[in-house]
């Protein structure tokens, strides 16, 4: 039997979902109302499970104060109230969908010292939620 | 294969204290739980087992017996409990999610006669929970990794 520990985290932000290689008609077709030019946003929910030994000194896999400032600083500092595409690095090449923010998500919390980062979840909104786990 | 997933909830409360830490090591390290008059929770439940559909029934498992599994081994033995004083399974640990998962984990595994106890997730609030899977024979030392240090 293997114990997991998950906790939820939210940010707010917003994106469009756009490929500069594509046409006007081709990014239309491909991405429908995630292509209006200005952009949308939504409430994210970062869903980040992580697994390892339970020490027997604190009952923990990992401790929430160290977990929620590594968590906070790396992710929701960096992403809540912004603009994906324009304000994250990553996306100025890479489309920001949520597959992709998931990825980048993963790789930015897989440092985290204390615990395996097992697998990152994000729900985009309550329909829709995308998974990733390193591979 | 199919999975079938009954959920329960219960209210306990708990406070986290090591007696081999300082006053101070147990403040710093469970922060707002150390407080020594406790604090509660709703807890959700929820337990997964897996196996093949009798064809007599089209049934994995009774959900009336699971039902009951969890009444008798779970909310009997948590609901409106104090975790530190009132549950002997968790003596001599700390009342963590990860704790009380585990223990509710291997109550649980012997009870299950039809199917066989997959998943158990234990929510002590909407933003945290802990989760005991079975171990997947065929993964590669997944288990393992990422032992604390």
């Amino acid at each position: 039997m293997k114990v997991s520990l998950g906790r939820r985290y939210r940010f707010a932000a917003s994106h469009r979902l756009h490929n500069e290689k594509l046409s006007a008609d081709e990014n239309r077709r491909l991405y429908g109302k995630c292509n209006s030019p200005y952009g949308h946003g939504h409430n994210y929910t970062v869903e980040v499970t992580l697994t390892g030994a339970v020490d027997p000194a604190t009952g923990m896999i990992a401790n929430l104060g160290d977990l929620d400032p590594f968590v906070e600083s790396r992710v929701v500092e960096a992403f809540d109230h912004k603009y994906l595409n324009e304000e994250i690095p990553e996306f100025q090449c890479a489309v920001p969908t949520t597959e992709n923010l998931a990825r980048e998500i993963f790789r930015r919390l897989e440092s985290f010292p204390r615990a395996r980062l097992e697998r990152v979840r994000i729900e985009e909104t309550s329909k829709n939620s995308f998974e990733y786990r390193g591979n | 294969m199919v999975r079938i997933t009954r959920k329960l909830e219960f209210s306990a409360a708990h406070f986290y204290h090591n007696p081999n830490f300082s006053a101070e090591e147990n403040r710093r390290v469970f922060g707002k739980c150390a407080n020594p008059h406790g604090h509660g929770h709703n807890y959700v439940l929820e337990v997964t087992v897996a196996g093949e559909p009798d064809p007599e029934t089209g049934m994995v498992l009774d959900l009336k017996e699971l039902k009951d599994i969890l009444q008798r081994e779970i909310a009997d033995r948590l609901d409106h409990r104090h975790l530190n004083y009132e549950v002997p399974e968790l003596a001599g640990k700390i009342p963590t999610c990860e704790n009380i998962a585990s223990m509710i984990w291997q109550l649980l595994e012997p009870k299950i006669r039809q199917g066989k106890l997959d998943r158990v997730r234990l929510y002590e609030s909407p933003e945290l929970f802990a989760e005991c899977v079975a171990d997947d024979v065929s993964s590669n030392g997944h288990g393992a990794a990422g032992r604390r240090e």
